[in-house]
């Protein structure tokens, strides 16, 4: 989960305990290597394509996905990042904040928009970032790429392109970096 | 009663109450809410279903409407409230009014009143968040805050910086000049507590009879009469209007005088020194303590002063409103995560 649901998790400012690594670097790096190629093949090539990051977890996958894209295809992707704080449907029941910028390359009208998070838990992000994505412009279509799937969902949204499907207890929490996948859980400070 | 007004995070009564922590939240979530404004659609569903009253017992029409926009770009249902023109005017308290108001449901007020310390009473009556909008010669937070934003801007984008990667360190030595009528002055008062944490050296200047009767409390490195003297080695030179329908003219020869010594003529801005920000809190008396030429200078930053108020707005109201009741009580200063 991103940083910041972790810090925010009441009660606030818990520890993060590893348990287990799940995936490696190169683990990940492998799956982003495989959600880059799916995206390809998915949509016949880039055209139209932007990848957008969701931050603050989401963004560095988006730009390796981004660079792994380019690799493959030999054009240029456009990558931008979204912070979902101001669509959150939590605000007022926890503190939420803005944590870090948006930066949509362009309108998004009649584009191909894939969305990237670390961990698709609730799904609660995921309508958010859909609702703000809205107000960028109407895009052709919307998809979503996530490195963990942990389960778990309060609302009916499913990834395209998964990182590895992980079955988890609703208290755990989920560490994704592209230095690998941690299990473990918050323990109050 | 509810919680004493003083308490950080559900109010902004003044701009001290937050101190360096606090401002530079509020300066880091304005640049999200600058984001929105730049979009197409420049709103955001943060506080839909939030009702926030604008109870201004004195009038001032660019304030409010900064306000309201804010509120708006927000989500936020907007009442207005003008009690100069209301019941306050057949006779009914401010404490009825705002009362009364409050029985509706209303999460926030914007305060601006002509007494200093208003806002906190109505923060002591009511269980919704205040905002002082300007209380007499006492403190116009939001002001202040919009002003550091506006200097912060300026200096990230000279330095080449995204504003993502800039917190408040462009401030410390930074050295700013505040001229005209401090004495009467919420905008100086409030800009100066701001400015202090932060880091930069701040000069007051103006004539005797416009200081305030005593300077302790006020954080500043130097008090001059003479502007000439310290015009080239200010970064910001900012211009306080001289509020002549509050009565700073019976402090005064004449206007005319106060003009020749304190306005920054076109004569005077070119010995700014290089770079150097001109700034006005607005309206200006153009003429009077800023020249026509020097208004439109390429170092006057008065109309982003302007439309920055909005996107900074918005930072307060969202901060105050939007931490949800699981917040530390000092949300607004010390992070919602509490850390």
């Amino acid at each position: 989960m991103a940083e910041r649901e972790r810090r925010l998790t009441p009660p606030r400012g818990g520890v993060f305990v590893p348990r287990v690594q799940v995936l490696s670097a190169e683990d990940v790096q492998r799956a982003l290597v495989r959600i880059a190629h799916e995206i390809v093949e998915r949509n016949h090539g880039l055209e139209d394509v932007v990848v957008i990051g969701l931050q603050t977890g989401g963004v560095p996958l988006a730009h390796r996905i981004g660079h792994v894209l380019e690799e493959v295809t030999g054009t240029n992707v456009a990558v931008g990042t979204l912070d979902v704080a101001f669509y959150r449907d939590d605000i007022g029941i926890r503190p939420v904040l803005p944590e870090a910028t948006t930066e949509i390359p362009g309108d998004l009208a009649g584009q191909l928009v894939v969305l990237v998070d670390d961990v698709l838990f609730t799904g609660r992000t995921v309508r958010a970032a859909l609702n703000a994505l809205a107000d960028y412009g109407r895009a052709r279509s919307v998809q979503l790429a996530v490195m963990v799937d942990r389960g778990h969902r309060e609302l009916p949204i499913r990834p395209d392109y998964v990182g590895k499907n992980m079955p988890t207890r609703i208290d755990e929490q989920v560490d994704v970096s592209l230095d690998g996948v941690v299990l473990g859980d918050v323990v109050p400070r | 009663m509810s919680d004493a007004p003083t308490d950080r995070g559900r109010h902004l009564l003044s701009v001290t109450d937050l101190g360096a922590d606090g401002i530079a939240e509020v300066l880091a979530v304005s640049d999200a809410f600058a984001e929105v404004g730049r979009r197409a659609i420049p709103k955001v569903p943060a506080l839909r279903g939030r009702t926030v009253v604008t109870l201004f017992a004195e009038e001032s029409t660019r304030t409010r409407l900064s306000f309201e926009t804010a509120a708006r770009r927000l989500s936020a249902d907007v009442l207005s409230f003008p009690t100069a023109t209301s019941s306050v005017k057949k006779g009914e308290s401010l404490r009825d009014t705002v009362e009364t108001v409050a029985a509706m449901g209303v999460d926030a007020f914007v305060v601006r009143h002509p007494c200093a310390g208003a806002p906190a009473q109505v923060a002591r009556w009511v269980d919704a968040a205040v905002v002082n909008a300007g209380d007499g010669w006492h403190e116009h937070p939001t002001q202040a805050l919009l002003d550091c934003y506006t200097i912060r801007q300026v200096l990230a984008e000279r330095s080449g910086r995204s504003l993502g990667d800039t917190g408040t360190e462009c401030f410390s030595g930074l050295r700013v000049g505040i001229v005209g009528d401090i004495r009467h002055s919420r905008v100086a008062r409030s800009l100066v507590g701001a400015l202090a944490p932060l880091g930069a050296v701040v000069t007051l200047i103006a004539p005797g009879s416009l200081l305030p009767t005593s300077l302790e409390g006020w954080p500043v490195e130097a008090v001059t009469h003479d502007l000439d003297d310290v015009l080239g080695s200010l970064d910001v030179c900012y211009l306080l209007r001289l509020q002549l329908e509050r009565g700073s003219g019976a402090f005064l020869p004449s206007v005319r005088e106060y003009s020749a010594g304190y306005g920054l003529t076109a004569r005077r801005a070119a010995r700014l020194g290089d770079g150097a920000l001109v700034m006005h809190p607005g309206p200006m008396n153009r003429g009077v303590e800023i020249a026509d030429e020097v208004a439109d200078l390429p170092g006057s930053v008065v109309l982003r002063q302007v439309a920055n108020g909005v996107a900074v707005r918005m930072a307060v109201l969202f901060l105050l409103l939007g931490s949800g009741p699981g917040a530390d009580p000092a949300s607004l200063v010390s992070g919602a995560a509490g850390e």
